[in-house]
């Protein structure tokens, strides 16, 4: 008897019995179900909800492995233990195993207790509430440790991650019937719950409060700064990086955000796959340069003193603000959950735009986190449902008025 | 005023075992089979009892809620059995046929001095009204309506159906005379479509305006042509008649006579020798299949095009409105990693390691399998890629499921009928029922609005 018969033996067992959902969720992880149609269209394409939530993961995985990589780079960087990169996106400085090692001790844990955690919250769900095991979590569980810093204790990921699959998605009915994006949701969570953790310069390098602890016992050991290129800006210092370092992503940041490039690579491959809205991710775009130009153009009129405190992210190039912070991860990853963006092809256009430009403004006028892209996708997660309307509205209004021309 | 039309959204679902371009005659079938559910909403009323003996073009019963409109055997024969189903629902009507046809004689109508009230008597007393349909709401037309306009699409587009061009060759003079008698239903004109660079038997017709319609699957769906020529507002009744049915409409307006054969393609990839067959209405399946060589016992019958249709069994019974029966395989079978190993021989609308988008003209074996589970609705922008209507889909649906009637109608729930969901549903990544809830929303539209 083979593996697939005495699966589905055992599936005829457990039907309908409280732990059904639970077994299902791992027979449907290796096999496509019998399911077969009944009347309605006899025939299906061969996309599932699996399937398009796996593109996703795939696009992730070169953001993650760099990540993994980084860590190692950042953290061995400001021990001092390599020298910088000298020789572009394939520097040997940067692709080293012990880099590698390094880096996957720090993160592999972080991606080991978010989908721990969180698919142990989904499993309980589907079992109380008896329905399937939803594929949700599968790119929820991926984003969320590639946007946390590295060094976030993993007690307080597990706390945000079961608050936000229960108050970002179950309470609301599960994958499909969320407000807002529940890797977001995660991160907000931390943000507010422990700010220390989330922001400033201690964070984004492995080792950096650590060592922040050991000088403050009085050991003899140097510091490590790890600020981001955003927290250099807000306080008017420069940015210390060399332009192609940064779109390569050889920067301090959270695990997976720092490579534009790879971040690049992923659009391509969910644009290409139509998994993901290329609307959404264009106007995302269009939304932070025109902001960008805005804050530049106030710059070049002399409106602003170098004094000031918004000088020096505003004063940053336009085309630059794409490269640097989270914006191009949001807005590729995350701004596209077709769930909490916008539904409606012109929907997504106004609500991608929304995005970029307000991530732009938030990361210029809040000095003290300048991060504000997660903060812009969850604000137009609460306002895509009213974009959606007007859209709609118009084609209702279209509708009505072909009855009026006619009456006429 | 004749118009070209161009259809950009939509796919074209290649399928292999299309029916070959010949005509044969169906082995004559000893048991035939009339189901009520082919006529939506209709309560029937039976007038013949069983055991009951009667010529072709009797009237077998009629509809409670409209008693003019009456449904009459497509054969001669005996009524063997009424089957009965929970609160004595008549299910299925069985005829047990006599080897030969003799057929209740009607009185041939001159069209040309015919009124409007004796076309229409005349089609509710001999049974053909039930090839009317109507929108909104997707019913058999209401006799006391007077519709703007009236459509039949005579473009085949949808998967393996059979080909109007070629059922319909030789059938000139029956489809005038039909379109004649329509066109005096109506205030506004007839409207047939056809395709652009087809020779259907149906252009040069009068009485009708002739457009030309190009593009892919749903172009050939009569909702789809509505939309682009006049689309139905709040208020406002369109009729359909499909093609082939105005042929039976035709013959019994010219000779006196209902005969209720069509032409019938037998395609699917589980036939060894798909063709073309003149079937009578409601005749066995199981003599045509043999006929036509099935090759899998672990198949699914369908009466109907294989996104829209019925499943019948292999003992089933050709389906009132149908012209096409479709055997593909059975797919209740695991798939070892088939949600995330690339695809070559199925069809998808994405490209997520699937590779039909690089073979648009291959010819595929789809099977019956769901490919996946059921969902709530979490992608979106994919069913409008194969839907051409000024609607939301994603919309109009939601707004069926939680019966919101004012939304609804706002929507355009009284252009829409569920064949022109069939696209949507197949490509449907949370695999709804998206033609069963389009169904369910006009039915209670229909019941609280009307």
């Amino acid at each position: 008897m083979g593996l697939k018969q005495s699966l589905h033996t055992l599936k005829e067992k457990y039907k309908g019995q409280k732990m059904a959902p639970a077994f299902n969720a791992l027979h449907t992880f290796l096999y496509t179900p019998n399911e077969i149609t009944h009347d309605g269209t006899h025939i299906k394409a061969v996309d599932d909800l699996k399937r398009t939530m796996n593109t996703v993961i795939m696009a992730l995985v070169p953001c993650l492995i760099f990540g993994m990589f980084n860590a190692g780079y950042q953290h061995y960087l400001a021990t001092g233990e390599i020298t910088a990169v000298s020789n572009g996106f394939f520097s040997t400085e940067f692709w080293q195993w012990s880099n590698l090692v390094f880096g996957a001790w720090k993160v592999l844990p972080l991606v080991v207790v978010s989908y721990g955690v969180g698919l142990a919250v989904e499993f309980l769900f589907a079992v109380i509430k008896g329905h399937e095991v939803e594929e949700g979590y599968l790119v929820t569980g991926m984003l969320v440790p590639l946007i946390v810093p590295v060094d976030i204790p993993l007690w307080m990921l597990s706390i945000a991650v079961i608050f936000g699959v229960v108050i970002g998605k179950e309470v609301f009915g599960g994958t499909g019937m969320n407000i807002l994006n529940p890797a977001l949701t995660i991160r907000a969570f931390l943000f507010f719950a422990y700010p220390t953790w989330m922001s400033g310069d201690k964070v984004w390098v492995a080792g950096a409060q650590e060592r922040a602890n050991q000088l403050a016992a009085g050991m003899d050991v140097d510091s490590i700064s790890g600020e981001t290129i955003l927290g250099s800006l807000a306080q008017n210092k420069s940015m210390g990086y060399e332009l192609w370092d940064m779109f390569y992503g050889f920067i301090p940041g959270s695990v997976g955000e720092t490579s534009t490039l790879l971040i690049l690579i992923g659009a391509a491959v969910l644009i290409f796959s139509k998994i993901a809205s290329w609307r959404i991710m264009l106007s995302g775009l269009i939304g932070a340069v025109v902001m960008g130009l805005i804050f530049n153009g106030v710059v070049d009129a002399g409106w602003i003193s170098s004094n000031s405190g918004f000088y020096g992210l505003m004063s940053t190039p336009y085309w630059l603000h794409l490269m640097i912070g989270g914006l191009a991860f949001g807005i590729v990853f995350m701004a596209t959950d077709p769930v909490t963006g916008a539904q409606t092809n012109k929907g997504k256009w106004i609500y991608g735009f929304f995005i970029g430009f307000i991530s732009i403004m938030i990361r210029v006028f809040n000095p003290a986190y300048p991060e504000g892209v997660f903060l812009a996708i969850l604000l137009m997660n609460v306002f895509a449902p009213t974009i959606d309307h007007y859209v709609v509205q118009g084609n209702i209004k279209r509708r009505l008025n072909r009855l009026k021309v006619k009456n006429a | 005023m004749s118009r070209d039309i161009k259809i950009k959204k939509g796919l074209n679902i290649n399928l292999k075992g299309e029916a070959e371009k010949t005509l044969s005659k169906a082995p004559r079938a000893a048991t035939f089979a009339i189901r009520p559910k082919d006529f939506h909403l209709v309560t029937p009323k039976m007038v013949l009892k069983e055991g009951a003996s009667f010529k072709a073009g009797e009237v077998l019963f009629y509809d409670k809620n409209n008693e003019s409109v009456k449904f009459v055997a497509p054969v001669s024969g005996t009524l063997s059995s009424i089957e009965r189903g929970a609160k004595r629902v008549i299910n299925q009507l069985l005829i047990q046929a006599d080897a030969e046809d003799t057929y209740v004689s009607h009185a041939p109508l001159d069209l040309s001095k015919a009124s409007a009230e004796e076309i229409k008597a005349h089609l509710l007393a001999t049974g053909c009204w039930p090839f009317i349909t109507q929108r909104p709401y997707h019913l058999m037309a209401h006799p006391d309506h007077s519709p703007k306009a009236i459509f039949v699409s005579g473009y085949t587009t949808a998967p393996l159906a059979a080909d109007l061009d070629f059922t319909l060759i030789g059938k000139e003079s029956e489809l005038q005379a039909a379109l004649t008698a329509l066109s005096k239903l109506t205030s506004g004109p007839v409207h047939v479509c056809v395709g652009r660079d087809s020779n259907s038997p149906l252009k040069g017709l009068k009485d009708c305006q002739v457009h030309s319609i190009s593009g892919p699957h749903p172009a050939g769906n009569v909702g789809v042509q509505i939309a682009q020529i006049d689309p139905v507002n709040k208020g406002e009744v369109v009729w359909t008649v499909k093609a082939e049915d105005l042929v039976i409409i035709g013959e019994l307006l010219l000779t006196g006579k209902f005969n209720a054969e069509r032409i019938v393609a037998l395609a699917g990839s589980c036939l060894a020798a798909p063709q073309y067959y003149a079937a009578i209405i409601g005749s066995e399946v199981g003599p045509l299949l043999s006929e036509a060589q099935l090759l899998e016992p672990n198949s699914r019958v369908i009466s109907g095009d294989v996104l829209s249709g019925h499943t019948i069994s292999q003992a089933g019974f050709l389906g009132y409105f149908d012209n096409t029966i479709m055997v593909i395989p059975e797919g209740d079978d695991y798939e070892l990693f088939g949600w995330n190993k690339p695809v070559f021989d199925k069809i998808s609308s994405t490209r997520a390691l699937t590779f039909s988008w690089m073979q648009p003209k291959k010819k595929y074996d789809l099977n019956t399998n769901t490919n996946g589970e059921h969902r709530a609705f979490v992608v979106t922008g994919n069913y409008e890629e194969v839907f051409p209507l000024d609607i939301y889909p994603l919309q109009i649906l939601k707004a069926c499921m939680v019966q919101d009637l004012d939304q609804m109608e706002a929507l355009g729930m009284y252009e829409v009928a569920p064949e022109d969901f069939a696209l949507t549903e197949f490509v449907c990544v949370s695999k709804q029922p998206h033609q069963k809830i389009i169904r369910e929303g006009l039915d209670l539209m229909y019941k609280e609005i009307g």
